[in-house]
């Protein structure tokens, strides 16, 4: 069978495209990778920003540092699921730090949040520059769970983040009605008896492997916003926490592939960072367009309505006129009528255009008949 | 100590002190969370300030990282506004976005040059005593220790000048409007003290240590005092506590100090949320265990004086019968015994219990009232 070199061409570069992402093996890896950190963090970072929990992600993610550096130094491995497991358990002893401190003191959340994340963070610093000057370890690699580094993800990395974010999305599938009472009416969940506070720990708990997985690629300083941007972008598009939660698994995807993927072709792009200002895109743009909530339609449905009133005034204060000269048939200038709602013109030239209103002379305006049926109240 | 060394001390207690003062007012509005915020997004505002100025030391930095950090206020507020998103996500976007952007800069444009990635997050105290300004011949000290200092006397200044106002705003922002204060001059004027401060901190400490030194002293005040003036005092107290102790522990260990200066004010304040004498966990379970025994003592006393002069007084009042009877075990109806003999409210003769007045009157009053 001949074929078109056109065809043949396009099916170069597509082959080749795919040849790139599927045979490049860090391009693949870098990909996978941030693309299951994506999914998870954004899917559960849903309940986390629908319960006001926002910035527990930030303390989780600052919290988890002393766990890595601490498992580092016990085990003096650096395997990804040791490193991890370390995170996840700092991450889960800052969270009940933060419940313990709101539960037992006058401190508020905020600040129990702020002691978390910097404390932990500063003793998590203290460890890592502690490790740097011992002459028996190679520290290399702790460094990169600061900004994270796509490039350095590992087939070993991969496969860890992959089962752990699968663990983690199917437990969330599994609890999914407990979980939707938990985030809309916990008192009510209360009343029917499920255990609300062991609830809570659960997608606590989940929270924190969303977090752990990432903080590889996209580093402990930042993690915060994957678990808060892609919810925020998904809430302007639907009411409905189904459809906000794989929305936002998928922005949050997204955003991970392709800020990976930027970020390990160019130069000198750090990969957090530049994940981060992939989803914060995707997050203005949401806040812009999203049908009904979006600000752009916000602002258009603001400016119809406003203009739809300026005309019903005028039509009225035509009526008004109208009915105080009894005489009829004689038109009113438009200054008059600016006098009384301002900058009448415009609108009587487009009423004009309905024919609600027609042009007596130069400058004399009266309501036709139709015009004249609308005014009536 | 060398004089390097007494100049680093100098500095961290000037940072730490200068932290405390808006800090405090962050804890009390409940704030604490924008100091992350800002000592974050002014990343960028030193950047750009380099960027413009062409220099790490032009103070055209200083002003450009203040300026961004209340622009980091202003988005926030502003997103809120809109009602798309609460108040804290809105943090949790604006920052992280601002951060990113500065980061990317750095690393694109800057890295060769002065600005560093690990200097933004460690800070680089141990270096301060190498900046030196120096006036005709004369040397004023370190130039961070120069520049702390006057934002330390900025900060004294404000709170003193303003006292009545930020106090007002702080505990009752309804009476503050009522008596004609404008509340949002005062909080955009203590947003400009905290970037500022956290500005001026960043180059000592870096940025998320500046949270450390913002928050969890007044944080460990708040739980030792209820008077603001002290609360002040004993907040810069701790900062410059854990300043000094943070310097020797990471000289010790040889490891960060700023780091171990965030880890000192979390040990203050896991000490004083233990520890403090009326709100410590401590203090709170002593007083739970000693209402307990009050509690159980009352009951014994109700109980005698319910069966009092009753025939069955004669089994009731026998020691052993209190485990059937109020469920109590041996060991704890022994100690309850022996505690409420001792406070004299029950006598024991021949293995019977009695009431004494003073018993009586407390068996009287509990069940009165």
């Amino acid at each position: 069978m001949r074929r078109s070199s056109a065809e043949t061409a396009a099916d170069d570069i597509s082959s080749l495209l795919a040849l790139q992402l599927f045979s490049d093996y860090t391009l693949r890896t870098v990909a996978l990778g941030s693309a299951a950190l994506g999914i998870t963090s954004g899917a559960l970072g849903t309940f986390a920003v629908l319960r006001r929990q926002s910035l527990l992600g930030d303390a989780i993610s600052h919290a988890a540092l002393p766990g890595v550096a601490l498992a580092f130094l016990f085990t003096g491995s650096k395997a990804p699921l040791v490193l991890v497991l370390g995170a996840a358990l700092a991450g889960v002893l800052g969270t009940l730090v933060v419940i313990g401190v709101v539960r037992t003191t006058r401190v508020k959340y905020d600040s129990a949040l702020g002691i978390v994340l910097s404390v932990f963070f500063g003793f998590g610093l203290v460890l890592l520059t502690y490790i740097q000057q011992r002459p028996d370890a190679s520290q290399a690699g702790l460094d990169r769970f600061l900004f994270g580094q796509a490039a350095a993800l590992l087939q070993r990395d991969l496969v860890t983040m992959a089962a752990l974010g699968g663990v983690a999305l199917t437990v969330m599938a599994l609890v999914w009605k407990e979980l939707k009472l938990l985030a809309f009416d916990p008192d009510f969940g209360i009343s029917l008896g499920f255990p609300m506070r062991g609830l809570d720990v659960l997608l606590t708990t989940l929270l924190v492997v969303a977090i752990v997985i990432g903080l590889q690629t996209v580093g402990v300083v930042l993690m915060a916003a994957m678990v808060i941007a892609p919810a925020a972008a998904a809430r302007q598009w639907s009411d409905r926490l189904g459809v906000v939660t794989a929305l936002a698994a998928g922005f949050g995807a997204l955003a991970g592939v392709s800020g990976a993927v930027l970020s390990s072709e160019a130069e000198r792009l750090p990969t957090g960072p530049t994940i981060v200002l992939c989803i914060t895109g995707i997050v203005i743009g949401s806040l812009l367009l999203a049908p009904r909530r979006g600000l752009l339609w916000r602002e258009l449905r603001r400016r119809r309505d406003r203009g739809r009133l300026r005309l019903e005034a005028v039509l009225q204060d035509l009526q008004t006129l109208e009915l105080q000269h009894p005489d009829g048939g004689h038109g009113h200038s438009a200054a008059v009528l600016s006098v009384m709602s301002g900058g009448a013109l415009p609108s009587l030239q487009e009423l004009e255009r309905r024919g609600l209103v027609r042009r007596l002379g130069d400058d004399a305006w009266a309501l036709t008949e139709p015009g004249r049926a609308r005014a009536e109240p | 100590m060398t004089s390097g060394q007494i100049e680093i001390q100098l500095l961290a207690v000037v940072v730490a002190v200068a932290c405390a003062l808006p800090g405090t007012f962050l804890v009390l509005r409940r704030l604490a969370l924008v100091s992350d915020a800002i000592s974050h997004s002014i990343l960028l505002g030193i950047v750009l300030g380099f960027f413009v100025a062409g220099d790490v030391n032009s103070p055209l930095l200083l002003l450009g990282a203040a300026l961004v950090g209340l622009l980091t206020v202003v988005l926030v507020s502003l997103l809120q506004r809109t009602g798309l998103v609460k108040e804290d996500a809105a943090i949790g976007l604006v920052f992280p976005a601002l951060f990113s952007i500065g980061v990317i800069l750095i690393s694109r444009y800057a890295n060769d040059v002065h600005l560093d990635l690990d200097a933004v997050l460690l800070g680089e105290l141990a270096f301060a005593p190498f900046d030196r300004l120096v006036f005709w011949g004369w040397d004023f000290g370190p130039i961070s220790l120069v520049v702390m200092s006057l934002i330390l006397a900025l900060n004294l200044t404000a709170v003193t000048v303003f006292w009545k106002e930020l106090k007002l705003s702080t505990f009752d922002p309804a009476l503050a409007v009522a008596l004609g204060f404008t509340p949002a001059l005062v909080q955009y004027g203590l947003m400009s003290l905290v970037s500022l401060t956290a500005v001026g901190a960043f180059d000592a400490v870096g940025s998320i240590l500046v949270v450390a030194l913002m928050i969890a002293p007044p944080a460990t005040a708040y739980l030792l005092t209820d008077s603001l003036p002290r609360l002040l005092v004993l907040a810069g107290a701790l900062g410059a506590a854990a300043a000094l102790s943070g310097y020797w522990l990471a000289y010790l260990l040889d490891a960060s100090i700023a780091g171990a200066m965030a880890t000192m004010t979390g040990l203050f304040f896991l000490l004083a949320w233990l520890l403090a004498p009326d709100r410590g966990l401590v203090a709170a379970a002593g007083r739970r265990a000693r209402q307990r025994l009050e509690f159980a003592q009352t009951m014994l006393a109700i109980h005698l004086a319910n069966h009092e002069g009753r025939p069955e007084a004669a089994v009731e009042s026998r020691v052993e019968h209190l485990q059937r009877h109020l469920r109590w075990e041996p060991s704890f109806a022994e100690r309850i015994v022996r505690g409420a003999e001792r406070r004299g409210l029950v006598q024991q003769h021949s293995g019977r219990l009695e009431l004494t007045d003073a018993g009586r009157t407390v068996a009287a009053e509990a069940v009165v009232r």
